[in-house]
């Protein structure tokens, strides 16, 4: 572990390029410090990752900053001029944002995503777009119409999804740190999977007002970073009550950087579910091995039983496409996007558009979620959907009264080759059978790296009660720093 | 209210049941969901936003004025207000919804049960409007159209559904009440509710049945009712259509009928048979609507006196009759220039004569004018009124006094005097021109003496032209009868 905070003095190198270089292995926080006491160029941050960036090889980027001046940015703005890279499907004006799907291949936004916005006003530049699957359905970016993007760790394998490519930059230091989009795991099972930070905050903490929406009862925005104190850095940023987003309420206090060292009394429950079967091995033991560091620490660890965990995963496939069958019926060909040619009627332009634009996983969900909300079905489907919901709910609330955190693996398996998972859908959604649960409940979880199982990154998540994000950044702040996992690319790239 | 209860055709006594599905367009200055302007008539595509066009990741918020009427609406209509209401979308493909879903209310709306006059309504809802489409092409229609172009300025604005329950019992009865709904929502001040343009919408659901049968027939629903007369018109022919089936042995087919006002007839639009399947669902990117108090309070200290209210306040308070009770009230700017003119006559029993006057005075500058711009002040009309009832001018006379009062304004008074046009009194001056009129009119005094009152006509015009209509007729007929010794 490197000890925080302490990186050796380094000698002023007259080779501009070498200490550019050195910049980029600082994390954001650092390098924002180092920006705002004057012995950082944000320009030169800015021009070092928009060269990485433009050189990436893993297929993160579906764009790519132009090469020209700098951005003018406020050395005394809270993230000092250090650049963000932004996935694909947060709208960004004037800038391609096409939620890696063919039907809005090109299709460049009139406005900005709030979020993104207050990025920008809070001084961090847009670096770049990452690939995603597409509309975010998938946990492997092998969805995506613009290509997978491939895991810096092995680029054999898969970086998660549907935030793939946001996780691949930061992992791979071509970006100091992303944003993306968490529906059911998609900011934490790639953060798990690339040997980062991931943290899906409570829902309504972020505005979703230009996220292109994929279910809308579930769609947050989060931090993908180095480490926990940037993925707070950059939440502070992002979070608040936007009057674009009625579902938008921010976060009850301002969020801080972690500190806390010790978990003193910190009570850990391990939900039985979602710790046994269908876990491989050596997650299960770098799982393991995390709680006893976190018992070093002081916290006490215990099991307990979320009787309905075991019915998230089908819940949330009813929910989710549901409500992404409607939210993706715009996508017709009137307004924007792709039109399919030489069609002779209305219907056959809806039909050829939808069915040209629409990869196979997206057409997938909507058959499914319009047969999930069709008359004679709804009953039965949708809405015991949303009672096995609200009971899942209920299991957490009760985990609460006895314990400060719940805590897993984020996903049941390391990084997988790609082309392993995509003949066989139910084997990919059971990627995050982990992470669905806290997504139907609407509460925050936070993955960071625990250890390596086959010299692959292993995620283990913290998931917390509504709005308890301060909280559980300094518990993951000091499991990080007792870990001490520092076999990230990003400390390398040269 | 006329009503009819039975309609009689062929072989029995069928009983008409219709109820109606109102939409009006709120008056508020944006949109439903978002803050675009509502449009009157702009060139095509200018009053729209990332929202009302449906872009991606772009997200409703729901207008607070749209609220604020539709509890207006509510408490005004007597309706149950939803402590908890709910928005849902409803999934559709056509051009006219930019998502290709309209944000709606379902199985909870803003308001529930309510009542005006004779008619209980079913709900109150509040949705977004649909875009305008135009069809190029010799159809007209989408189907066989050359293209077909979508103008989004009106999608979004906010409208809200009114459902009456089937308390309707004929065409004519649906008319005066659509008619009372109209006058009420715009003392609300809600809408322009003018169904000309459009900003309110009618929809009829017609059945008949056996008269004093208990269940309902099968009903139709009739769309494109776009005034007063062809919702009259459609129902009638609708009523018709159905009672001419039921009397050949034939059943009535539930299905939607476009109405076309050029030839009257009724036209097949789709069968309920394939009948959408909407897909309702909960609307996940808006929160529950929750009146709070102060927003009820709000509502309530914006209600106004309606129409109805008006109306019974006029016959009980100046004994008015029905019909120029609800002819003023309906009208508030003509209620407020009666209530004005009947509180300066010197007795509170004039309130009929007032009415009456008022309503002279609308028929001579229209219906659609503002009577306080007129040179005619409540005052002066008021000491018209006085006048006649009085007796110090007839009717006729006091006619061309108004007409005076219109042109030039004045004092009725000084009109009276400087033109003559005060009453004879029926004394020797009247007698004089009875006298006259009879020596003139030999062969109808004949006439007259022999028994046949009509006769009396040619008489009295000519004693009316020679007083230029200051006689008294009840002098002037008294004066014939006693000079040919009747």
């Amino acid at each position: 572990m490197r000890p925080r905070g302490s990186s050796a003095p380094r000698d002023t190198n007259p080779d501009q390029r070498s200490s550019r270089s050195d910049a980029l292995t600082l994390t954001a926080a650092e390098a924002a410090a180092r920006v705002r006491a004057g012995e950082l160029d944000a320009a030169e941050l800015w021009h070092g990752y928009r060269e990485r960036a433009a050189a990436d090889a893993l297929g993160a980027y579906t764009w790519v900053a132009g090469g020209g001046d700098a951005p003018a940015v406020d050395r005394n703005a809270p993230l000092a001029g250090v650049p963000v890279a932004v996935k694909d499907l947060f709208c960004t004006e004037g800038v391609p944002s096409q939620s890696g799907s063919k039907i809005l291949e090109g299709y460049r936004p009139p406005y900005t995503a709030t979020s993104v916005a207050r990025l920008s006003d809070a001084g961090a530049p847009l670096l770049a777009k990452t690939n995603q699957d597409e509309f975010a359905m998938g946990s492997s970016t092998e969805n995506s119409a613009f290509g997978p993007t491939l895991n810096p760790w092995d680029p054999a394998r898969v970086p998660g999804g549907s935030s793939g490519g946001s996780a691949a930059a930061v992992a791979a230091g071509s970006a100091p740190w992303a944003i993306g989009t968490d529906t059911g795991g998609s900011i934490r099972q790639p953060a798990a999977l690339c040997g980062i930070v991931g943290l899906k905050p409570t829902y309504g903490a972020v505005s979703r007002y230009g996220m292109i929406a994929f279910a809308s009862s579930l769609d947050q925005a989060g931090p993908l970073t180095r480490d926990v104190t940037d993925a707070a850095l950059l939440l502070g940023a992002m979070v608040g009550q936007d009057p674009c987003d009625s579902t938008s309420v921010g976060l009850p206090a301002p969020v801080a950087l972690p500190t806390r060292t010790s978990l003193e009394g910190v009570r850990l429950g391990v939900p039985e579910e979602l710790t046994g079967e269908g876990i491989a091995p050596g997650v299960l033991a770098s799982f393991t091995e995390a709680l006893d560091v976190a018992r070093e620490l002081g916290a006490s660890v215990e099991s307990f039983r979320l009787p309905h965990a075991a019915h998230a995963l089908s819940a949330y496939y009813l929910i989710a496409p549901a409500e992404a069958s409607s939210n993706l019926a715009r996508y017709d060909g009137v307004r924007y996007g792709y039109r399919a040619d030489g069609v002779r009627d209305l219907f056959h332009m809806y039909t050829e558009t939808r069915d040209q634009g629409f990869g196979a996983e997206v057409k997938r969900r909507i058959m499914l979620g319009t047969y999930a909300l069709s008359s004679g079905y709804y009953d039965a489907y949708y809405g015991r959907a949303q009672k096995v919901r609200t009971r899942i709910r209920e299991d957490f609330d009760a985990a609460w009264e006895r314990f400060d955190f719940v805590v897993t693996p984020t996903s049941p398996t390391v990084a997988f080759e790609l082309g392993a998972k995509t003949a066989d859908p139910l084997s990919m959604y059971l990627n995050d059978f982990c992470a669905v649960p806290m997504s139907l409940a609407g509460i925050p979880g936070i993955s960071i790296p625990s250890g390596l199982s086959e010299g692959l990154p292993v995620g283990f998540q913290i998931a917390g009660p509504a709005f308890s994000e301060n909280a559980l950044l300094d518990a993951a702040y000091a499991l990080e720093r007792a870990i001490g996992f520092d076999a990230a690319p990003w400390r390398q790239a040269a | 209210m006329t009503t009819q209860p039975t309609a009689s055709a062929g072989t029995g006594n069928w009983e008409p049941v219709i109820g109606l599905e109102i939409h009006v367009q709120l008056a508020t200055r944006t949109k439903m969901f978002c803050g675009c302007e509502l449009s009157f008539g702009e060139p095509p595509n200018t009053r729209t936003c990332p929202v009302c066009l449906g872009l991606p990741g772009t997200l409703p918020v729901v207008n607070a004025r749209a609220v604020h009427f539709g509890l207006m609406m509510g408490l005004a209509l007597e309706c149950e207000i939803a402590p908890r209401s709910i928005f849902h979308r409803k999934n559709y493909f056509y051009p006219d919804q930019a998502k290709n879903y309209q944000i709606s209310q379902y199985d909870i709306p803003l308001c529930g049960a309510g009542r005006l006059g004779d008619v209980r309504l079913h709900r109150i809802h509040l949705e977004e409007d649909a875009a305008k489409l135009v069809h190029i092409g010799a159809s007209g229609r989408i189907h066989g159209a050359d293209a077909s172009i979508v103008d989004y300025n009106r999608g979004g604005t906010p409208l809200c559904e009114i459902v009456t329950e089937p308390d309707i019992q004929s065409a004519e009865h649906a008319r005066d009440w659509l008619n009372l709904l109209r006058v009420t929502l715009r003392q609300l001040g809600v809408s322009d509710v003018n169904m000309e343009e459009g900003s309110l919408r009618c929809d009829a659901n017609v059945s008949v049945r056996r008269a004093g049968a208990g269940e309902l027939g099968t009903k139709t629903e009739l769309k494109n009712m776009n005034s007063f007369r062809f919702l009259e018109r459609g129902v009638n022919a609708e009523i018709e259509r159905q009672i001419a089936l039921l009397e050949s042995g034939e059943t009535v087919v539930q299905e939607t009928l476009h109405f076309d006002p050029a030839g009257g007839r009724l036209s097949s639009l789709r069968s309920k048979e394939e009948a959408h399947d909407y897909r309702y669902f909960p609307e996940p990117d808006l929160v529950p609507l929750v009146p709070t108090e102060a927003m009820l309070a709000a509502a309530r200290e914006a209600l106004p006196e309606l129409p109805a209210v008006r109306a019974a306040r006029y016959e009980r308070d100046w004994s008015l009759p029905e019909d120029p009770a609800r002819l003023l009230a309906y009208e508030p700017q003509w209620g407020d220039y009666f209530e004005a003119v009947a509180t300066a006559t010197q007795a509170r029993a004039d309130g009929r004569a007032a009415a009456n006057w008022v309503e002279q005075l609308r028929a001579r500058i229209g219906a659609e004018a503002e009577p306080a711009a007129s040179r005619v002040t409540p005052p002066a009309l008021a000491r018209l009124v006085g006048l006649v009832v009085a007796r110090q001018v007839n009717a006729g006379a006091a006619r061309q006094v108004l007409d005076r009062l219109v042109a030039e304004g004045g004092e009725p008074a000084d009109i009276v005097e400087r033109e003559g046009l005060g009453s004879l009194d029926g004394g020797d001056e009247l007698a004089g021109v009875v006298a006259a009129a009879i020596a003139a009119n030999a062969d109808a005094a004949e006439k007259v003496r022999a028994g046949n009152d009509k006769a009396m006509g040619p008489i009295v015009g000519f004693v009316m032209r020679e007083t230029r209509g200051r006689a008294d007729g009840g002098d002037v007929g008294r004066l014939i009868r006693e000079q040919l010794g009747l």
